[in-house]
């Protein structure tokens, strides 16, 4: 193995000669951009950690990831508990045309966030989407879908509705290499579908929850297409801190903030890096107990 | 890992039809059904109101076909507007994303192989940097990576979407856990034997046995690729570069902001064209839709 053991480096180079290049350089680059302030007069000047405190003053970037944390807490448990349920019934033998439900639920996986948010948009619109059709035949007033209260929750539907589909899939090829021989058993000591899916399933599929979870965190976080496809039905409701990607983009693309849309970038990642972290060691010490 | 999960993948249904064929629940079969009609009545919508023009759009249930079918003066007009910008758009997207996809693939074999076969100095550490950068969010690195591109003056050019795709860490990780089993040792050892270099083992030997797990990465970044809206967002301004996504919504935003007049007709064209959008993709899919299943399950059981 030693005298081959050099040629490892020939197999990884290229990848970690790409990775260095489009994603340790930029947020070195990053790093090193938000330590800088722009001005007026005298071009840009070093500015040490004065982008951070004020990007941790920033009550609209606070509002932004306060908002996708709320997001997080109600999509997230909401969308993963749809999943597992669509998994657990596929996997369960009890249901008639099992491969009709699971292509079905995993095709909005298929369909891009923008055309999902385009979509979407025109069905809770006040012209002519069906819910406010619906509820003129019926004399109620159109739901307000797109108003303040309800903007947040509309936004979870959408995206609930990009991600079960994908996320029960995940679940689903974790199911089925679960060995067989578990249930049998357990079906010969006389437990039934239930019980085998409560008692044998959802155990067998904690690694798999947990991936789908993370894949969660970094999703939500980064929440962009859908806020800024709505921000143009809905401008009074969506302003641009409504998500801190929004917010970021906003700074560096309208407000030529580039030093201080750096620091928000790089903060961004870093409250997910933790997220993530997070999620891991509670569940971590969760399962040791 | 895959071999023996197709095994049990398709031995074990049977076996289970039998047993609990007679168990079979209408109760769950009717509560899927409510949640397959939530996923997929909104397509449903989607095609319908491709059928129609934008005045039976407002006029008629959004639900049912109108008295007039224009649908095919739709998918004219989608093509034909604006020089059939549209027509370029759908082909920048497959552009990009078999490119970023075929060599994220590419990239991630390579390296994962390299990882799961050799024991060089270094290796855990370097791969464990790579896992730990799953986490950093691509939107969060997009706006760096566009401050680093316009430095070298590398906006609005194809490769400001390409080469940020080609990095896929997940990618990679599933292709290590891939490669650990689905190459045997004895087989680089008689590769060897036989006098064959490193690379051409690689090449000739454990590409073919790597090939399901690449298919999964190729689709895996297939589709990431093919949905992005925020890299091609910021780093392109000429709308003859952009791929569908961008396309579509530059189409809406034009839409919205006339309402009726001159620019309502582009509601239709937004409506059609997000509608021909999402057809290659979900014919994909459907098609190759078992190599989810194997890479997908190898990533997540032992993840």
């Amino acid at each position: 193995m030693n005298t081959h053991a050099k040629s490892g480096y020939l197999f990884v180079a290229p990848f970690l000669l790409v990775f260095a290049a489009m994603l340790v350089a930029p947020l070195a680059y990053a790093a090193y951009l938000s330590l800088f302030r722009e001005q007026l007069i005298g071009g840009t000047v070093f500015a040490g950690f004065e982008n951070y405190t004020r990007a941790l003053q920033d009550d609209r970037l606070m509002d932004g990831v306060l908002r996708v944390a709320r997001f997080f807490v109600i999509q997230v448990p909401l969308m993963l508990a749809l999943s597992l349920a669509s998994a657990l019934a596929i996997d369960s033998g009890l249901l008639r045309f099992a491969k009709v439900f699971r292509l079905g639920i995993f095709i909005p996986y298929a369909v891009p966030a923008v055309v999902a948010t385009l979509m979407w948009g025109y069905l809770y619109g006040p012209d002519f989407g069906p819910f406010a059709q619906l509820a003129g035949k019926l004399g109620l007033p159109a739901p307000p879908f797109l108003s303040d209260d309800w903007m947040l929750g509309s936004m979870a539907n959408i995206v609930t509705w990009e991600f079960v589909g994908y996320n029960m899939i995940i679940l689903y090829a974790a199911l089925r290499a679960v060995p067989h021989d578990l249930y049998e058993a357990a079906a010969v000591d006389g437990a039934g579908a239930w019980r085998i899916a409560w008692s044998i399933k959802i155990p067998a599929l904690r690694p798999a929850l947990l991936l789908c979870l993370i894949f969660s965190v970094i999703g939500s976080f980064q929440l962009f297409a859908e806020p800024q496809l709505l921000q143009r039905l809905a401008p009074s409701v969506i302003d641009s801190g409504y998500t801190p990607n929004l917010y970021a983009y906003t700074l560096a693309f309208t407000g030529q903030e580039v030093n201080y849309a750096a620091a928000v970038s790089f903060l961004l990642g870093a409250v997910i890096v933790v997220a993530s972290y997070t999620v891991l060691f509670v569940s971590g010490r969760r399962s040791r107990s | 890992m895959t071999g023996t999960l197709e095994r049990t993948g398709t031995a074990a249904p049977a076996r289970h039809r039998k047993s609990l064929a007679s168990r079979r629940s209408n109760v769950l079969t009717l509560g899927m059904l409510a949640l397959l009609v939530y996923f997929l009545l909104p397509l449903f919508w989607l095609g319908v109101a491709s059928t129609k023009s934008t005045e039976d759009l407002f006029s008629t249930f959004g639900l049912w076909f109108a008295g007039d079918l224009n649908l095919f003066t739709n998918i004219k007009e989608t093509f034909t507007y604006g020089d059939g910008v549209y027509l370029r758009w759908m082909l920048n997207t497959l552009f990009y994303s078999l490119v970023s996809a075929g060599g994220a693939a590419f990239l991630a074999a390579l390296g994962g192989y390299g990882f799961a076969k050799y024991r060089f100095r270094g290796n855990n550490a370097l791969f464990g940097l790579v896992l730990g950068s799953i986490m950093v969010p691509t939107t969060a690195l997009a706006i760096p990576t566009y401050l680093l591109f316009s430095k070298v003056g590398m906006v609005n050019t194809p490769l400001a979407i390409i080469l940020p795709s080609l990095v896929s860490p997940f990618g990679l990780y599933l292709m290590r856990i891939y490669a650990q089993d689905a190459v045997p040792d004895s087989l680089i050892e008689a590769g060897r034997i036989d006098g064959a270099g490193e690379m051409s083992i690689f090449f000739r030997l454990a590409l073919r046995s790597l090939a399901p797990g690449i298919i999964t990465v190729l689709l895996f970044t297939l589709v990431a690729t093919w949905n992005n809206y925020f890299l091609p967002l910021i780093m392109l301004n000429d709308p003859d570069l952009y791929p569908i996504t961008v396309g579509l919504a530059a189409w809406s935003s034009q839409s919205a902001g006339g309402g009726s007049g001159s620019t309502g007709e582009l509601l239709a064209l937004v409506v059609t064209g997000s509608m021909l959008s999402i057809i290659p993709l979900i014919a994909a899919f459907l098609l190759l839709q078992r190599y989810w299943q194997s890479g997908l399950s190898a990533g997540g059981v032992k993840g």
